[in-house]
């Protein structure tokens, strides 16, 4: 089991011309993903190594029945490109795309609203189920099919994650970026619900950064309403105030949003906290070890 | 992207917002010019992208040419310490002189993003002329709030829901909403991250002024505004965040001994944590993204050595997209090229990690490796030490 995606997603990508959605569309194929459709205005009706492309999303959903979409369309036009998908009916769209104007993402936050729609990202690496459906830029290789789930505001640090996990031979049911940038179409709050309600999953690590509140969101949201193991860290316990980290979220301002606060609320809501980022994989184990789980996980 | 106070009353002013006339002046002469223009008494205002200038002795009233003389030619050129801005200070190189007035009550007036819900939100305090986080964490009942709905713009009778919150008097309404819509037309039409009036001025005479401004922009909305990118003043940006900004690279300078070179925000983050964590300092973040090249590998090399503090250097690459054997080869040219002489740390993972090591091995460079995160973390602290020593 997994959430959001398996072995029966079909994914249109958008920008499939460019350079970025080549690499990756193949990719992602070679990985095992149903790459079914390419979008490219003024380009339809010619193909990508055999995956058809089409002017439009609608057109491409009728034609191959995607289901998802992946977008590589810089970012002066990637909020038109969600919208685009959301308009033809698409059930999960991950936005790759790094460098949207914020305002941008407001819009199209309230665009989605009501329309059944689910965005993963953007500035994100995607969505992974191993051994069934890659939609994103990870390297699939580190993982392996397995129950515990992982949800992250960071990329690279997810493949730290990742590949700590199975090198202790813990699979992952399902690995998630949900994106470093302040306006985020699902928040961790969501994905936790999903991984709570999947029995395909036994734990969860939640990687978080400093700047906004969402990770004090999801520790409220443990505290309440999970019954199995979080594995928590944030990342930027160093980071100084008034200095943007890279991602435009991860900023402390006004004295919000550090990693001593977030660390916190994890241990308050009875969560188990990842110190240090090289102990991630092995907090995950001790987790569920000591929730009788990992029988189930290994 | 920050700006100064003066260019936040023009760029506001462009979107019909009243404020103060004013003159920047650069030298005294071009000051006592321009208060001569105004009429006295005068206020002169320090020019620096930091808030907390009045506390610090940076803005005054003056009522003659010898005030404006002796205040200006005393604050020209020289640094002001505020508490924003470290102990160092930010020099000051401008000077905005306004006339002065007769102040009955100051507001706080602020639109930004509530990240939370994705909408922008008015804040407005009837505890104007200080810190809002301040107002926030003491009293947070005397924050009002209204957030707005992208889809239709901020509504009048929002404004006006923050005007009698404010308890502002029923004659001055009909401009401070009026102030509302330009704010938030100043705002969305610029991509900003931040307006802020701070105080906001009802005068003795009944007006209302916007005394002080402050203006942010989302970096990633500054393509589609070459206007507002050219407000950009360098000079108060660390020289090293500059040029790394040339290369593309999210370099971010810091007080420690170890220089960083990562690929992702949030494991360069981490890594910063770890040094922390085996007792080190990080010297910086540097972030050289998905597709660093050879080219921006060097660039990478040379920033973070050009700072006198490093004394090792860690480099922590997880390979996704990114090859190791790419980033070996990178790291190897960069460290031949800049002379390289602090011990280097390097952990590579992921794709052609074998590959990677062996071009790191063969290079007969004195290279430290690196089996994971932690070991990673402890030679550069360890390396760091002994250099030091």
């Amino acid at each position: 089991m997994s959430i959001l995606v398996d072995k029966n997603t079909r994914v249109v990508t958008q920008g499939i011309t460019g350079a970025t959605g080549q690499f990756h569309t193949r990719a992602c194929r070679e990985y095992g993903t149903q790459m079914v459709a390419g979008v490219t205005p003024g380009k339809g009706g010619s193909d990508f190594e055999g995956i058809p492309i089409f002017d439009t999303v609608e057109q491409a959903v009728r034609a191959t029945g995607a289901d998802a979409s992946v977008i590589y369309v810089p970012p002066a036009f990637a909020a038109d490109a969600i919208m685009e998908a959301a308009d033809a009916g698409v059930r999960l769209v991950v936005c790759i795309t790094e460098g949207i104007p914020v305002l941008d993402m407001v819009r199209v936050k309230r665009y989605l609203v009501g329309r059944g729609t689910r965005l993963i990202g953007p500035n994100c690496p995607g969505v992974i189920t191993p051994g069934q459906c890659k939609i994103g830029i990870m390297p699939g290789y580190i993982h392996r099919p397995g129950t515990v789930g992982v949800v992250s505001r960071s990329g690279t640090l997810t493949y730290e994650a990742v590949h700590q996990l199975t090198l202790l031979g813990l699979g992952q049911s399902t690995c998630v970026g949900i994106g470093g940038d302040p306006v985020a179409g699902t928040g961790f709050v969501e994905i936790l619900e999903m991984f709570e309600k999947d029995p395909g999953t036994q734990g969860v690590i939640l990687i978080g950064e400093i700047g906004g509140t969402a990770e004090e969101e999801a520790a409220a949201y443990v505290k309440t309403s999970m019954t199995k193991p979080v594995v928590g860290f944030v990342a930027g316990a160093t980071a100084p105030p008034g200095k943007r980290m890279g991602h435009a979220g991860a900023i402390i301002s006004g004295g919000k949003g550090t990693a001593a606060e977030k660390f916190r609320a994890f241990e308050a809501a009875g969560m188990y906290v990842a110190k240090s980022p090289a102990e991630l994989g092995i907090t995950m184990k001790r987790a569920l070890e000591e929730t009788g789980r990992l029988s189930a996980a290994s | 992207m920050n700006i100064h106070e003066y260019q936040a009353k023009q760029v506001l002013r462009r979107f019909g917002v009243e404020v103060p006339e004013g003159r920047v002046a650069t030298t005294v002469e071009e000051a006592l010019a321009g208060a001569q223009e105004l009429g006295y008494p005068v206020v002169a205002k320090a020019q620096i992208h930091a808030g907390g200038r009045g506390k610090a002795g940076g803005v005054k009233v003056c009522r003659s040419a010898s005030e404006v003389q002796a205040f200006v030619n005393n604050i020209l050129g020289k640094p002001l310490v505020t508490h924003q801005t470290g102990p160092a200070g930010r020099v000051v190189r401008k000077v905005l002189l306004e006339p002065a007035c007769a102040i009955a009550r100051e507001f706080y007036l602020g639109l930004t993003l509530d990240r939370a819900r994705g909408w922008l939100t008015f804040m407005a305090s009837s505890e104007g002329g200080v810190e809002i986080e301040e107002v926030a964490a003491r009293s947070p009942e005397k924050i009002l709030r209204e957030a707005v709905d992208p889809a239709v713009g901020v509504q009048s009778f929002q404004a006006r829901k923050l005007a009698f919150g404010l308890g502002l008097p029923k004659e001055t309404v009909g401009s401070f909403v009026t102030l509302v819509h330009a704010l938030y037309r100043a705002y969305v039409e610029t991509d900003a991250s931040l307006v802020e009036v701070n105080p906001l001025v009802l005068t003795q005479d009944q007006r209302i002024v916007v005394l002080d401004a402050k203006m942010s922009f989302d970096d990633n909305g500054l393509f589609r505004h070459p206007d507002v990118r050219e407000l950009r003043d360098t000079h108060e940006e660390d020289p090293r965040e500059v040029e790394a900004s040339q290369y593309d690279l999210n370099y971010i300078s810091l007080d420690g001994n170890i220089g960083c070179m990562v690929n992702g925000a949030g494991l360069a983050m981490a890594t910063m944590d770890i040094i922390k964590l085996f007792g080190g300092a990080p010297a910086n973040f540097l972030d050289v993204g998905g597709g660093a090249t050879k080219e921006k590998v060097t660039a990478a090399f040379k920033i973070l050595l050009s700072d006198p503090n490093v004394k090792a250097v860690l480099v922590n690459i997880f390979g996704g997209i990114m090859k190791c054997d790419v980033i070996a080869e990178g790291v190897v040219a960069a460290a031949r090229e800049v002379h390289l002489r602090v011990p280097l740390v390097v952990r590579l993972e992921g794709t052609n990690v074998e590959l990677g090591k062996k071009i790191l091995a063969e290079s007969g460079l004195d290279i430290i490796p690196a089996s994971d995160m932690a070991d990673a973390g402890r030679k550069a602290v360890e390396a760091a030490r002994r250099a030091a020593a």
